[in-house]
């Protein structure tokens, strides 16, 4: 038997003539093919439907024909390109070009980003010829903004302290679930009322429980960080994935208390601080002396998410240079290092939970006043998976590597809705968005294959005595709680 | 024991006159395996203490018990700071099922009840790791200011005042970058203060580890094998750091070490450990003419022991000389 | 007493189908210490393997006796998840091997999302029922008008389980490639220098953890005669809960965790709520990582220091 390594290095490219390079490469297609012919025979080359309640068979050679084409040329292609034997292995060392975005240029981009993110609703607004007609692309933004602040508050628990947490997204529901039940439940309203009198509250609402939705979320987030102390690794990631089901299920069964299924709707919408965005006198509109306007909220909604996400950025930068953020790192580095330095380990495990979770809850208030409505279909697991994503793919520990990869993977799965002139290709019946969580499922995997430690892998230090340089990402250890 | 005990009382070794820590019977077991049986040793005040034995001995073990990260099975674990508790004190904390009893001249800690991290958070008791353990990612500057974490924890008022800004913070934050400074140039990593600890060599990457403990202000330091992998001048300035980290701070060292120039040359005194007991205990001395050691280390009878000694003689001269040159 | 006999049978029933799944997580967590997320996705397209390849069967190939018919489909919807677990690992695992921790884990996870969405896309995102295969039931006990009944396809599922899993301990057990998986699992750089091919054996554990779940899953639609792509992810947190309760890492723990995560999820239902049933599930998991990381069968592990 052959002695063959774990990592074995490719067969080493010779000079061969392009003959055998063709025929090799021809070879290795038509095995892959073949495989993928076995591998879609099933699933595309036959269809199940239902014929008059009865389940039957339809099939499908033509797609199969053009899947398995697809993988042949393509591997074909690759194989002659990409993978060909003749081609020079590039030797890439030192930094990457998202690297040097991150850490050289990067002191230049933020401003240039954060002033396009100020301007984005005007820019939108001009762009499409109106502030109706830009609504569309405030929404975007909006939702890509959420991800945003999700993905730098998961970069604290994940990419800070280094411990993997699958079950974000509960304490986004438990921001989402404290503000509508605090604002629509009635006891609490009329407790809230007699206490800040009625149009206080009313007018207040979203601004008095936005903190508290935080702190609660905060809250949880110790609950919850505490049994998981002694966990590692993959097991941190199981229980806490287990931690968001159970949330998620207690929700959609306490029909009681959360509504269930069916989720809390007509959730008061946001004021311009106690002023409602209303076309009445007392209107946002009619104060500024502007002409009523339905896009007033959602313009303001926008720049309260960018508020928020920049409160997280700001508190972020702040807090890795404290030493509860240099004890984050540390703990990601080393475990043990850090409690033979007199670091009580359980604390700075609990205040990145808390933190994490916190700036979770906020997100989560802003999700239940943009949307007016909540329920537990809002909270699935894909949705950790998709923050988790674009936390591993901005490269964790980077911010503006997670803005990066919010903005392409939300706004890459939004464009997927609109491909509709994919219909005149594929047919009436070709439904673009079905691919969405396909696309985005192969595009996980593809970016892992392709870079696994994100875009930016480097680290910038907290403190320095003579000049900032930047780690590379080989030396940065991924924490293993 | 006596109470208060003068350190040059009735020609007593230090380390039974004034003893920083005591280990007092301690048993460690490992399901059947007993890797620490029935142990008692003394670590003297200002001493360098090495403690030595075998591949398999239990020093590692001895080790891990006193810093924290194993729980004894049975055992008194005493370290005291300021002066040496007396025997009523002992036996009063003991009972009382207090993990310390702090004075405002001297405390008494019993570490076989302190979880790690307070053993070297409050009884300060520091220690490096025999497969070194820095944090690799973050710079050598970086790693100096973890050390000082509690310390800049209660500065920065758990974060609040770091977070926006207030006064008190910025000043305690200079002054570690200054100790962390002070640290960096004593073991010659002031040029490299920027680049991260992973990137440093061998030799360079142990004594960071060594100034990182120091940045805690211990009163001990437990260094496993502080000389492994170091090469014969990495070795004599080590032994140079380490006299002058006892000198300058008062700092007491026990310390896990094979290399017997490193042991012979620096240490007050030497406590052989073979299959999780005591062989022999003394000046390095007397630890080095007694031949159950040399049988341990060697397996060997009686016969051939005289040749040891004169082999380990050698050795010895050879470094000294090597030193002095 | 007669309830309780009945859900015994039931849970039984339901814990050899995660004991089956069970494996393939705690085979590939054993050999490459990753949890494969996408193994209860490969256990749903199993399932609709079984599915297309039984209505082949039964009206193209007009195949009436129901034995053979399932016996057809079970080779053949094993030998399909073999292949795709295999592509799987080949695509998405392998090139990750010794990367970075996390990476093989989201791309599990992505790989677990677009099996689930392939096969919503492919066979649309309506439940596929079967029409109903073994109906035939014994009565066990008739207590007035309450019968106690076992199904002949739960013995079925029984038996069928407990065949292959003695066809499998042996293969793991007494065969050099059982013994390269042991040799892999302990020390692959090691086991590589003596010889044994790395990158087979762990593709090979693939191969045999989808084969089982492929049984899984056939067992499974015979059971609930339904397919539906959505039913990977809590079946596959069962199964890995089975395979952590039993001690991950053993075989015997793996089966002995699905056997009892069937009877808690049965009798929990029938006791309790039905409603919970799926937070008990997620509970025993969080509870057993929490308190008792080793399992019942399971090595435990000690800190380094």
């Amino acid at each position: 038997m052959a002695v063959q390594l774990a990592e074995t290095a490719p067969p080493p490219a010779k000079a061969s003539p392009s003959s055998s390079v063709m025929a090799h490469a021809f070879k290795d297609a038509v095995i892959t093919g073949l495989i993928a012919l076995g591998l879609f025979t099933p699933l595309i080359g036959f269809e199940t439907v239902i014929i008059d309640g009865a389940l039957g068979l339809d099939y499908r050679p033509g797609t199969l024909a053009v899947m398995v084409g697809i993988i042949f040329v393509g591997r074909l292609l690759l194989n002659l390109t990409v993978w060909s034997p003749n081609r020079k292995p590039s030797v890439r060392s030192g930094p990457t070009i998202f690297d040097r975005a991150g850490t050289t240029i990067g002191p230049a981009v933020k401003p240039l980003l954060l002033a396009f993110a100020v301007g984005f609703p005007f820019i939108a607004a001009f762009a499409m010829g109106g502030m109706n007609e830009s609504r569309y692309l405030i929404d975007l933004g909006i939702l890509i903004l959420t991800y945003v602040m999700l993905g730098w508050g998961l970069n604290i628990v994940v990419g800070l302290a280094g411990l993997l947490d699958l079950g974000y997204v509960a304490f986004y529901a438990v921001g989402a679930y404290t503000y509508a039940l605090l604002a629509t439940s009635a006891p609490i309203n009329d407790f809230f009322a007699g206490f800040l009198g009625e149009t206080f509250w009313a007018n207040w609402a979203f601004w008095i429980c936005l903190p508290m939705a935080g702190v609660f979320a905060g809250m949880w987030g110790m609950m919850l960080g505490f049994p998981v102390l002694r966990l590692r690794g993959d097991y941190l990631a199981i229980v806490t994935l287990a931690f968001g089901e159970i949330i998620r299920l207690v929700l959609i069964n306490w029909v009681d208390f959360t509504g269930g299924g069916a989720g809390i709707a007509s959730i008061p919408r946001a004021t311009f601080f106690g002023v409602p965005f209303t076309a009445g006198e007392n209107g946002f509109a009619a104060l500024f002396g502007l002409q009523f306007n339905p896009m007033h909220r959602i313009i303001f909604l926008y720049f309260v998410i960018l508020a928020l996400a920049l409160i997280t950025a700001f508190a972020t930068v702040r807090l890795r240079r404290l030493p509860v953020g240099r004890a984050w790192e540390a703990l990601r580095e080393d475990e043990i290092a850090c409690r033979s330095l007199g670091i009580n380990t359980t604390n700075v495990k609990l205040s990145a939970f808390a933190t994490g979770a916190m700036f979770g809850g906020f997100a989560g208030c802003f999700f239940a006043v943009r949307a007016g409505f909540v329920s537990p279909e809002s909270f699935t697991f894909d949705i950790s998976a998709m923050i988790l994503a674009i936390v591993v793919l901005g490269g964790m520990g980077s911010q503006i590597g997670v803005a990066v990869a919010a903005a392409v993977m939300i706004g890459g799965m939004e464009m997927l809705r609109n491909l509709g002139f994919l219909n005149q290709i594929f047919g009436g019946d070709f439904d673009p968005s079905l691919y969405r969580m396909l696309i985005f499922g192969f595009a996980m995997v593809a970016i892992m294959v392709w870079k696994p430690r994100g875009l930016v892998s480097t680290r910038a230090p907290t403190i320095f005595l003579k000049e900032r340089k930047a780690v590379s990402g080989d030396h940065v250890k991924e924490g293993h709680g | 024991m006596a109470p208060s005990p003068s350190p040059a009382a009735a020609g007593l070794p230090n380390w039974e006159a004034d003893p920083i820590l005591a280990v007092e019977h301690l048993f460690m077991r490992f399901g059947g395996l007993i890797a620490v049986n029935d142990l008692s040793f003394k670590v003297g005040r200002g001493d360098i203490t090495a403690l030595i034995g075998p591949n398999g001995a239990g020093k590692t073990t001895v080790f891990n018990c006193i810093t924290g990260f194993y729980k004894p099975s049975e055992g008194r674990l005493v370290l005291a700071h300021g002066h040496a508790p007396t025997a009523e004190e002992l036996a009063r904390v003991t009972l009382i099922g207090e993990r310390a009893l702090v004075g405002r001249k001297s405390s008494v800690y019993l570490l076989e009840r302190m979880p790690d991290y307070r053993v070297s958070g409050e009884a300060k008791v520091a220690r490096t790791f025999q497969n070194i353990r820095l944090f690799t990612g973050m710079t050598v500057l970086e790693n100096l200011m973890v050390a000082q974490h509690n310390t800049l924890m209660v500065a920065s008022g758990f974060s609040l005042k770091g977070l926006f800004g207030l006064p008190g913070w910025n000043a305690a934050q200079r002054a570690a970058t200054e100790k962390a400074k002070y640290w960096m140039e004593k073991v010659g990593l002031t040029d490299r203060a920027d680049d991260p600890a992973g990137d440093l060599p061998y030799g360079a990457q142990r004594r960071l580890e060594i100034a990182r403990a120091m940045c805690s202000d211990p009163i001990l330091l437990c260094l496993d094998e502080p000389a492994a992998g170091l090469n014969p001048r990495e070795s004599l300035e080590l032994n140079n750091l380490l006299r002058s980290v006892r000198a300058e701070h008062g700092t007491s060292i026990l310390l896990i070490e094979h290399d017997m120039s490193v042991v012979m040359e620096i240490s007050d005194h030497v406590v052989v450990l073979d299959y999780g007991t005591k062989i022999s205990d003394g000046t390095p001395e007397a630890v080095k003419n007694d031949p159950r050691v040399i049988a341990a280390y060697l397996g060997v009878d009686e016969d051939a022991v005289e040749e040891v000694e004169a082999e380990i003689d050698a050795e010895i001269a050879a470094h000294s000389t090597g030193a002095h040159s | 007493m007669d309830v309780f006999i009945q859900q015994l049978i039931n849970g039984l029933t339901l814990g050899s189908i995660y004991g089956l799944i069970a494996i393939g997580y705690t085979m590939v967590f054993g050999i490459i210490g990753m949890v494969n997320f996408a193994h209860g996705d490969v256990f749903m397209v199993s399932s609709f393997i079984a599915l297309i390849c039984f209505l082949l069967v039964t009206t193209v190939l007009g195949i009436t006796s129901i034995f053979l018919a399932l016996a057809i489909v079970l080779v053949v919807a094993m030998f399909f998840t073999s292949l795709t677990n295999w592509a799987i690992e080949r695509v998405a695992y392998r090139p990750l091997r010794g990367s970075f921790r996390l990476a093989p884990m989201i791309s599990a996870i992505g790989m677990s999302i677009f099996l689930a969405n392939f096969v919503q896309v492919s066979q649309g995102p309506r439940n596929k029922p079967v029409p109903p295969m073994v109906t035939d039931v014994i009565v066990l006990m008739d207590n007035n008008g309450y019968q106690v009944t076992l199904a002949w396809k739960q013995v079925i599922i029984m038996v069928v389980t407990a065949v292959l899993l003695m066809g499998f301990w042996y293969l793991v057990q007494k065969t050099s490639l059982g013994r390269a998986q042991r040799a892999v699992e302990q020390d692959r750089k090691m086991a590589a220098l003596l010889g044994i091919n790395v990158d087979h054996t762990i593709s090979l554990t693939f191969v045999i953890g989808a084969a089982l779940a492929a049984v899984a899953g056939v067992m499974y639609l015979m059971y609930y005669g339904v397919a539906h792509f959505a039913d990977g992810f809590v079946p596959g947190v069962k199964a890995f809960t089975a395979a952590v309760l039993g001690g991950i890492g053993s075989l015997p723990g793996a089966v002995l965790g699905g056997l009892l995560i069937g009877l808690i999820e049965v009798f929990w239902s029938a006791y309790f709520s039905i409603e919970y049933k799926d937070v008990a599930a997620f509970s025993i998991l969080a509870i057993t990582l929490i308190f008792m990381p080793q399992g019942l069968l399971g090595r435990p592990e000690v800190e380094k220091v």
